[in-house]
């Protein structure tokens, strides 16, 4: 699909490293741990600060998930080109992330939190996170999970784009495009602080 | 400091999605470890033939990467709660309660059935706020940009909804 082909990690010992299951989970807890850290310190473990960016009067969630792109961006394209890192991105449709991603929008602005911060929040003492969203997370992947086998050849694969990139689907250079993304994030982050939000 | 900068905050999570990309080869993500708990409570109940299900066939039921990913959160922010004194038990949500009152009971159902549509749709979608949102971004996908734009315009317009109508 794309014009040129996709980079592969091509070092031997970080293939090795991958390939180390014991280690790869206690890997993801300690970056579970940093990232939780990283959360609860942004204040994004509150149901107040989420609901205060979906009411538009708080836009500290925009201000950490666009400064995190930007940075995630230039360095995971940095260790793909050197070919350190392999990319990974998840395949789609309209059927998928548009109807997935307003069912989605729905519960985020009832709950107030997400799969992730949910984690957070509930590491930060909040019953309502413990005892309600992540019981209602888990019955609502239970149902998709029945409801799967439906889905999965008819409405999922609607307007099927499978996992093309920005620039593949633009038929632009990879670093052009990041350039191009990080100047247009970074942008809208300078406009929030010069409306002063 | 109790509370850091959202741009040391999102420096600090871009800088670490380099080395989860670098040392693991995942992306940061959290939606697909609430599929194997599912699947590891539903086996509880309802036993092997759980494991045959489609969706448990491609999110096998588990303990994964992602699954201790999720479970570091809940300590790492109880970490920085602790070390900063802000943590604390608590039921409602202060805006919550000045909208919709204190109540228990009506804000854990809330969160049940907010729960419910966010498992359902980061399914649906194929991941969530970190998966699509945050790692899907950055790799600059078609799939977690359109999804990403949609959680927020659904969110927003959710929230205006409830705390309009509903409050």
């Amino acid at each position: 699909m794309s014009a040129q082909p996709r980079k592969q990690v091509n070092v031997g010992w970080i293939k090795d490293l991958h390939a180390r299951k014991g280690l790869q989970l206690g890997l993801g807890f300690f970056f579970g741990i940093i990232f939780g850290f990283l959360l609860q310190k942004g204040g994004v473990t509150q149901y107040d600060v989420i609901i205060g960016q979906l009411l538009l009067s708080d836009f500290t969630v925009v201000k950490v998930m666009l400064s995190a792109v930007i940075t995630g961006m230039l360095g995971v394209r940095l260790l793909n080109s050197l070919g350190l890192a392999s990319l990974h991105p998840k395949p789609g449709s309209l059927g998928m992330n548009v109807i997935g991603g307003l069912i989605f929008g729905i519960g985020f602005g009832i709950l107030g939190y997400c799969p992730g911060t949910i984690a957070g929040a509930v590491g930060n003492g909040y019953l309502d996170a413990l005892f309600g969203g992540l019981v209602g997370i888990l019955l609502g992947v239970a149902a998709f999970a029945e409801l799967y086998p439906k889905l999965e050849g008819d409405i999922l694969k609607k307007m099927d784009y499978r996992d093309v990139t920005l620039p593949e689907l633009l038929h632009v250079d990879p670093w052009a495009a990041v350039f191009l993304v990080a100047l247009l994030l970074g942008g809208v982050l300078w406009g929030l602080e010069r409306l002063g939000l | 400091m109790e509370q850091w900068s959202p741009y040391a905050v999102g420096i600090g999570i871009g800088v670490l999605s380099w080395f989860t990309f670098l040392l693991s080869d995942k992306p940061i993500g959290a939606s697909t470890a609430y599929v194997r708990t599912a699947g590891m409570l539903e086996k509880l109940f309802r036993g092997k033939k759980v494991g045959e299900m489609a969706y448990f066939k491609k999110f096998p039921p588990v303990v994964d990467w992602e699954c201790m990913l999720v479970v570091g959160i809940v300590l790492g922010s109880f970490l920085s709660a602790w070390l900063s004194g802000t943590f604390r038990f608590e039921w409602v949500p202060s805006i919550w309660a000045a909208n919709f009152g204190s109540s228990p009971l009506t804000r854990v159902l809330a969160a049940l059935v907010g729960g419910f549509f966010i498992g359902f749709g980061s399914r649906w979608a194929g991941g969530c706020t970190s998966g699509h949102g945050i790692s899907g971004t950055l790799q600059l996908t078609l799939s977690s940009w359109v999804s990403v734009i949609c959680f927020f315009i659904g969110g927003v317009i959710t929230a205006f909804f409830l705390f309009i109508f509903g409050a």
